[in-house]
């Protein structure tokens, strides 16, 4: 399971939907694993508006990665520059972290430009980094959610319904 | 806007239609249908360029090519005069290219020396470059299109060849061919069309909340969305076999759609997990994060229709279940219950309604007796289940012999479309008592009907 899926689900029992306690659900002995995906830089600018942040950051610190900045890349640091395009200000481009490297990769260069480093670390967070056995706890209820061979299992006991 | 004609596959005739207008809409292209016909192959339209055109083509699942429209006609006579008249200025443009003419006759066949006949009565169009079969520059087509049983033509089309369609997918795709499949899962050519209609695209997110064997989301991973699904039966996402397991993830690596698989989980949608999916309340005016969802939810007929939950209240010995204290333990199966149709379209609609991006589309199978369907257009309309948040895009009906499954595609309106008295309606209207306790035939009006073989109980 990746932890883009984990930062879009909660608890599944009705009584935990109206507190902010039960999101993110917590990992518990995850085991992680590290799954290689092609990257698609498209879809990873649309997807960044719709993540919560927060709990991004607080589930790589649970799960001991390293950690993210305070707040989301910005669109624009997820490409290069792209010369041919005056639209973008310079100053906009500066991008937060390493500079420099994996650079040259062809692939899902459109219109905006190479992907930039930052755009490859959170293709790694997002859509790479996947929890292969464990569980997930609701900080609201406790109850504990099976995750086995990546597949998380959301179905409630009849007395939780 | 100059003209264009369509070579249709004439099957699932009412999709045809509704699937070149999601084309146009996601192209961005303006469209005009200037002839459509459900009985014929052939479809006119005006659009603004020939690139446009060939885009608007590419990834069509039910035409097979886009021609740019050089003359029509009723007889030969007519389709030359209209030839000279509307054709002669794209002449000289071709005079040295590479060309060939072929003969498409729908309904009717012609013989070898006959189709060489017609071609050559063409002869006097001053095209002098060589006759070349296989990628020419030119590719000219001669439709003939003839009405049952007759010898000759009712309508005659000269086109030349801009962009043939995504038809080849329907191949690729072929259930016969995928390694893991089940009884219920959707015709690789419909999940395709469905994925059209549901404006799949690259970047965009996707979600099957009865995902099965995944037939939905490998045709929307086919057209560059992303995709994630769930399913209330974890066998399905889990697959079977040992060392040559298939699965899911299997069907998408035969596929090389792997990167846009996100997940699947186990889930129930009226206990559904994704955040956001109950709303704020029960407000359905706040935008979602889905781009779009494709389903073909369970009809309770070839397979159960079942939430979670007990099928009859166990009152005062709830505390006494053996779930209570034993749900923790491995291999643990929540207990389900059957549920009702008509509850479930409902949930599916409100879920849509809260969870799409505005402008994102539901596009969902509905299972109906043909009787019901047959009982006027006004009945029709009222079967089909509606939500104040979303607007009907289309409806396309595939027949069977008693009943017929139709595609039902809404889009989530903007705040502003929708009318608030109808959504204050609608949620303080209360939810039918889906009760407990009930079999599967009382919930469930399709299915009584189907095991009745659609006949009327005599009374």
């Amino acid at each position: 399971m990746k932890l883009l899926t984990l930062n879009f689900l909660t608890c599944a029992r009705k009584a935990c939907k109206s507190t902010t306690l039960a999101f993110p659900l917590r990992p518990k002995d995850a085991e992680l694993e590290i799954v290689e995906a092609d990257l698609e830089p498209l879809f990873i600018r649309n997807i960044l508006p719709r993540v919560e942040w927060e709990a991004l950051r607080t589930l790589c610190q649970d799960l001991g990665l390293p950690q993210l900045p305070p707040a989301a890349p910005e669109p624009a640091a997820l490409f290069a520059p792209n010369p041919s395009d005056p639209s973008i200000p310079s100053d906009k481009l500066v991008r937060p972290g390493k500079e420099g490297e994996g650079e040259g990769e062809g692939e899902g260069e459109g219109e905006e430009g190479a992907p930039t480093q930052t755009l490859k670390d959170l293709h790694h967070v997002l859509l790479e980094t996947t929890i292969r056995e464990g569980k997930l706890v609701c900080g609201n209820c406790g109850h504990a959610y099976a995750v086995k061979e990546g597949i998380a299992n959301f179905l409630l006991p009849s007395h939780l319904v | 806007m100059p003209q264009y004609l369509v070579r249709l596959a004439q099957t699932h005739e009412s999709f045809r239609k509704a699937e070149l207008e999601a084309l146009a809409e996601l192209a961005g292209i303006d469209i005009r249908f200037d002839f459509y016909d459900e009985d014929s192959p052939f479809c006119i339209l005006a659009l603004p360029s020939p690139t446009a055109a060939a885009i608007l083509i590419h990834r069509s699942i039910l035409s097979l090519s886009i021609h740019e429209l050089w003359a029509q006609g009723t007889d030969y006579a007519t389709l030359h005069a209209s030839n000279h008249a509307a054709s002669s200025i794209f002449w000289p443009h071709y005079a040295t290219s590479s060309f060939r003419f072929t003969l498409d006759s729908y309904r009717g066949s012609r013989s070898t020396a006959t189709q060489r006949t017609i071609i050559d009565s063409f002869s006097y169009m001053p095209l002098n470059g060589r006759i070349k079969m296989s990628n020419p520059d030119l590719s000219l087509t001669i439709f003939e299109d003839f009405a049952t049983g007759s010898h000759e033509p009712r309508a005659l089309y000269l086109g030349r060849l801009l962009s043939l369609s995504g038809r080849i997918a329907k191949t690729t795709y072929d259930l016969k061919k995928r390694a893991y499949i089940s009884t219920t899962s959707m015709d690789a050519e419909l999940a395709l069309v469905t994925a059209n209609v549901a404006l799949a695209a690259p970047g965009k997110l996707f979600y099957d909340p009865f995902s099965g064997t995944g037939g939905f989301m490998v045709a929307g991973a086919h057209f560059g969305a992303s995709v994630w699904g769930s399913d209330i039966d974890g066998r399905s996402i889990r697959g079977k076999g040992g060392k040559a397991k298939k699965d899911v993830v299997s069907n998408m690596v035969q596929y090389g759609l792997t990167s846009r698989y996100l997940d699947g989980f186990i889930a129930d949608l009226t206990n559904s997990p994704i955040r956001g999916a109950r709303g704020p309340g029960e407000d359905a005016a706040r935008g979602g994060w889905l781009d779009g969802i494709m389903c073909d939810p369970p009809y309770g007929v070839r397979e159960g229709l079942k939430v979670l939950g007990l099928k009859r209240d166990p009152g005062e010995n709830r505390e006494r279940l053996a779930c209570v204290d034993r749900y923790m333990e491995e291999g643990y199966i929540p207990p389900k219950r059957p549920y009702s149709f008509e509850a479930m379209l409902e949930d599916i609609l409100q879920f849509a309604a809260v969870m799409l991006v505005v402008g994102g589309r539901l596009s969902m199978w509905m299972p109906t007796a043909n009787e019901e369907a047959e009982n006027g257009e006004e009945q029709k309309e009222l079967s089909i289940p509606m939500h104040p948040a979303l607007g009907l895009v289309s409806v396309c009906v595939q027949p069977f012999n008693k009943w017929s499954r139709r595609l039902l595609t809404y889009r989530r309106l903007s705040p502003d479309e929708i009318s608030p008295e109808a959504l204050s309606a609608m949620v303080s209207h209360k939810k039918r008592a889906h009760g407990n306790g009930q079999n599967a035939d009382d919930l469930n009006d399709f299915r009584r009907k189907y095991f009745q073989g659609f006949k009327e109980p005599e009374t």
